[in-house]
């Protein structure tokens, strides 16, 4: 798939508009996994207005965003990083054996009072 | 009063002390919670990508079962009540998922976002009202310093859940002024403590309710409240018994005098 696709597909996926994007920094400012992240939450936003979505869909930054909303609810233009965050997931999820949660890994990582929750979210998050 | 109860599936399981606490509660206080028939899981996260259809279904049954029942729809986990709430408001005002959801259910009448959706803290402040709570407690929790622990799910985004200010929330602050408790207001208390990534990077969660546990405790709270079994799991791990975490239900069916007649 060529990158002009995958550009209008994170648009498409995430209903985002990343030109109203201002860059004034909140939605990086506000997020909880921000040193964990190596294309921060406003970068992602500009990796999108560039067309560089392989970078994006290779990055750590999928797999760290919490989907708290800190950054969709305080951000000033209500561009959504969270939501093109979510978009470049599910680009890499959606494609046949692309998964960052395999069921095979879960005994391992069970305890006993791991909640149902947690294994039905990471799930949703983390693969189709 | 009857309400349509969406419990979810981890208080069936892990959580069924939030749910139990709640529904004596809720006797003791004069209202129902009747459980929707046949319920799914809500996917425990919301499906943020505008073309997920499929895995907003389970919420859409959930929905529609209140409705056909005439009944307003309460939740409890601040998960299931995040998925449902923010579903419903896809079903009332975006055209396309309303459209191509209804294409799957083939209700007999289409679902448009009738329902409505109220978390249990909800009941207690807008249906229940907080003084008249405070009239039916028997045994006031005076002298605990308690800290609320919001976390995301009931807050954000405020525009959607309209829960109550998502930057400066008063809401859980009020509840335990209502049950005769000191609520302590800390920094971390609508900060993230990691959802589901404490799955398989456990050190970024437990960095994270560090941060959270010293807040509450720096400023006094002696415990802390939660509706959230996920958060209440995290947080948890990082206290290691410092300060207990428990569900705000179980300290209300103790302020109402439910406490001991409550099994699960």
């Amino acid at each position: 798939m060529s990158h002009v696709n995958k550009v209008d597909q994170i648009k498409e996926i995430s209903g985002v508009n990343p030109l109203k994007c201002m860059k004034c920094g909140k939605c990086s400012a506000s997020c909880p996994s921000f040193n964990e992240m190596d294309i921060k939450p406003h970068q992602f936003v500009s990796y999108v207005q560039n067309g560089d979505v392989e970078s994006l869909v290779k990055s750590k930054s999928l797999w760290k965003c919490l989907s708290c909303f800190a950054c969709l609810e305080r951000c000033p233009r209500d561009v959504k990083p969270a939501k093109l965050i979510d978009a470049a997931r599910q680009i890499v999820v959606r494609e046949k054996g692309a998964t960052y949660l395999s069921p095979d890994e879960v005994p391992e990582l069970l305890d006993e009072e791991l909640p149902q929750q947690l294994l039905v979210s990471a799930f949703r998050r983390y693969r189709r | 009063m009857k309400y349509s109860y969406y419990p979810g599936c981890t208080l069936k399981n892990k959580a069924k002390d939030l749910d139990a606490y709640a529904r004596a509660s809720a006797k003791a206080l004069g209202f129902e919670l009747e459980e929707i028939e046949d319920w799914q899981c809500c996917g425990g996260v919301y499906p943020l990508g505008t073309d997920e259809i499929a895995s907003k279904l389970s919420s859409v049954r959930t929905l529609n079962a209140a409705k056909e029942k005439g009944q307003d729809l309460v939740t409890l986990c601040s998960a299931c009540h995040h998925v449902v709430k923010r579903v419903n408001d896809d079903m009332k005002n975006v055209e396309d998922i309303r459209t191509r959801a209804n294409n799957y259910m083939q209700l007999e009448e289409p679902y448009a976002g009738e329902t409505e959706v109220l978390h249990f803290l909800e009941v207690l402040r807008d249906r229940v009202g907080f003084d008249k709570l405070k009239e039916k407690v028997v045994n006031p929790l005076k002298g605990k310093k308690i800290g609320a622990y919001y976390g995301c799910l009931l807050l954000r985004p405020g525009k959607v859940l309209g829960f109550d200010n998502p930057e400066n929330p008063t809401i859980i602050e009020d509840f335990i002024r209502a049950i005769g408790a000191t609520p302590v207001v800390y920094p971390y208390r609508n900060e993230c403590c990691g959802g589901y990534i404490s799955l398989k990077e456990k050190e970024m969660a437990k960095n994270m309710c560090d941060k959270i546990i010293d807040s509450a405790e720096g400023f006094g709270a002696e415990m802390l409240i939660t509706a959230c079994p996920l958060c209440m799991y995290n947080l948890n791990k990082s206290t290691e018994g410092k300060i207990p975490v428990v569900y705000f239900t179980e300290l209300l069916a103790e302020a109402l005098g439910v406490k001991e007649e409550v099994e699960f």
